[in-house]
């Protein structure tokens, strides 16, 4: 069985289609990124799960309940942790996680937030109101307080945006056990090392719709190749070189002040000049030559 | 495993979610419960002592047969339960709602809109029960008597501030700003205060306005706590059942209206 499964699923705001025909797959025990530039529509599929917008057409299964028909039940049985902070700042940390524990209806409340305090590692601080703690802490506690009732599926929605890189790791780490676990995990990002490092597979989503997905290796080798050639020069001289290489039927991106060529490998004599940085391909190629866009 | 004991099929409006979002209520309110409670419990004390003493010692010595400040006193019940639900629960819902994302976190776990409308103005409506019986106990010292029907006080309380907690969630599922509300203040809540019968009696005014104030569910209160002070009649049934079908009201049109802003 699935944990999750969507087919054709669209969404539309006005104008605007934010999903357009979604089909996705999420395995049982994988942790599937959902890779995407910001207005891909990963927060909308987001929200689309937990019954917090409701599909115009498509068909939604989470966990085997009928979105948005089942969406209660659905909801028992999943974890989310949410792009924004949104804990209570005047409350005790162990209230925090007290509140969702009783909305979860975790038959052992105070069980439920000892395991909390311990996953976020804030047990000398359980009495402490949440605006007296690190931005790292509060990142923590709110990823514990999304798995109170040891759910079978965890959404994570942009779990480290705008984190400095210190927590960011420390969030990894915590994401890393949980995927040790067994646990199945949706994690919506726009950060490459995020995705390359903890998800099992990635589908990369653009306007709406998945337009790759697999391994981040089966990725990289399918759309990149094995090699990525960068080079710094004169912007007049990369244009020609440019043209040079998308002539030879090569895949060419900008990649800030020089160009990449994606698939060097391939690259006949002279396409490549001797001093270009020859790397292996990676995530971000992939990314940037699929959308367009630059990644972070 | 998991360590929910949440059944497969769930019902609507469970007392275990309604439980739940009262439970953060809680937390947070004692967090905040001094500044509350004081302005709460001031206020009406201080409109019941300028308008009481102040009117009563110049100007007015009776009403209808009862002191002016006893008048004024049983007047200001509605106007502690209006100003303890309507306010807190527009301002409230609104800030939870577009500044502090809470309701995208309670409505990720297992609580739909209408569990959460329900307990917000559950909760609300307990708190001015609370509230709206201090002016009735003020006034014991000004020489009004305990009566069995003021016992009835806190339930016709309760009712009347769902009924306005209710109209507040609708007004903050509304407005598109903050400052909106002044508008949904000036407009309704003054008015409705001001035409409850709590300063002067309501036969005092011209006809087309007594019958203006008969919807006016302050006044309706204000008349049911008089009833309870110094002996029901009749009508009063008519009264209450008035205050539970405006509860209705308003709590339907706070789920929908909730339900359009929170569901996309």
């Amino acid at each position: 069985m699935a944990a999750i499964e969507l087919s054709g699923v669209v969404k539309r705001f006005g104008s605007i289609t934010a999903v357009d025909g979604l089909d996705l797959e999420v395995p049982e025990g994988i942790c599937l990124g959902l890779l995407g530039p910001n207005g891909a529509g990963k927060s909308t599929t987001m929200r689309l799960l937990t019954g917090q917008a409701i599909a115009d057409s498509g068909r939604l299964r989470v966990l085997d309940y009928e979105l948005p028909g089942q969406s209660k039940p659905a909801r028992a049985e999943m974890g989310v942790v949410p792009q924004l902070d949104n804990l209570d700042v005047d409350v005790t940390v162990e209230d925090n996680l007290a509140v969702y524990a009783r909305l979860y209806r975790v038959k052992d409340v105070g069980a439920a937030v000892d395991r909390g305090l311990d996953l976020a590692r804030l047990r000398e601080r359980r009495r402490d109101a949440v605006d007296k703690l690190s931005g790292g802490m509060r990142r923590r506690l709110l990823l514990a307080r999304g798995l109170l009732h040891e759910p079978k599926l965890v959404l994570l929605d942009e779990p480290t945006v705008g984190l400095d890189p210190q927590i960011r790791t420390e969030l990894w780490t915590l994401i890393g056990d949980l995927k040790a676990r067994g646990t199945t995990i949706l994690m919506s990002t726009h950060y490459i090392e995020e995705a390359e490092r903890l998800a099992d597979e990635v589908a990369v989503m653009h306007h709406g719709r998945v337009i790759s997905r697999g391994r981040p290796a089966e990725l990289i080798s399918k759309h990149a190749g094995t090699h990525t050639a960068e080079i710094y020069a004169p912007p007049q001289r990369l244009t020609e070189l440019r043209a040079d290489a998308e002539g030879a039927g090569l895949r060419v991106r900008a990649a800030g002040p020089a160009i990449a060529i994606v698939g060097s490998e391939r690259a006949g004599d002279g396409l490549v000049p001797d001093d270009a940085v020859v790397r292996a391909a990676t995530l971000e190629d992939v990314f940037v030559l699929l959308t367009g866009e630059e990644a972070e | 495993m998991s360590a929910s004991t949440a059944p497969r099929r769930m019902r609507r409006l469970e007392p275990a979610a309604i439980a739940g979002v009262m439970s953060r209520e809680v937390a947070n309110f004692r967090t905040y419960w001094k500044g509350t409670t004081f302005s709460s419990v001031l206020e009406p004390i201080v409109y019941l002592l300028a308008f009481g003493l102040g009117l009563g010692a110049t100007l007015v010595d009776e009403v209808e047969g009862v002191p002016y400040i006893q008048f004024v006193g049983t007047g200001m019940v509605a106007t502690a339960v209006i100003f303890s639900s309507a306010l807190p629960s527009m301002f409230g819902t609104f800030v939870k709602h577009r500044f502090q994302n809470t309701y995208e976190a309670i409505l990720a776990a297992p609580v739909d809109v209408e569990e959460l409308v329900s307990a917000e103005m559950i909760w609300i409506a307990g708190r001015s029960a609370v509230y709206g019986c201090v002016p009735l106990i003020v006034t014991f010292f000004w020489g009004l008597d305990p009566a069995p029907g003021m016992l009835l006080v806190p339930l016709f309380c309760f009712v009347t501030a769902l009924g306005f907690s209710g109209f507040g969630v609708a007004m903050a599922a509304t407005v598109a700003k903050i400052d909106q509300f002044n508008y949904v203040t000036a407009l309704f809540v003054t008015p409705l205060f001001l035409v409850a019968g709590t300063f002067f009696p309501i036969s005092g005014l011209p006809e087309g306005v007594q019958v203006v104030a008969q919807i006016n569910p302050l006044h309706q209160l204000v008349e049911l706590v008089r009833g309870g002070a110094f002996g029901f009649e009749v009508v009063d049934l008519a009264r209450f059942a008035f205050l539970v079908c405006f509860a209705l009201l308003t709590w339907r049109v706070a789920v929908s209206r909730m339900r359009s802003r929170l569901i996309d």
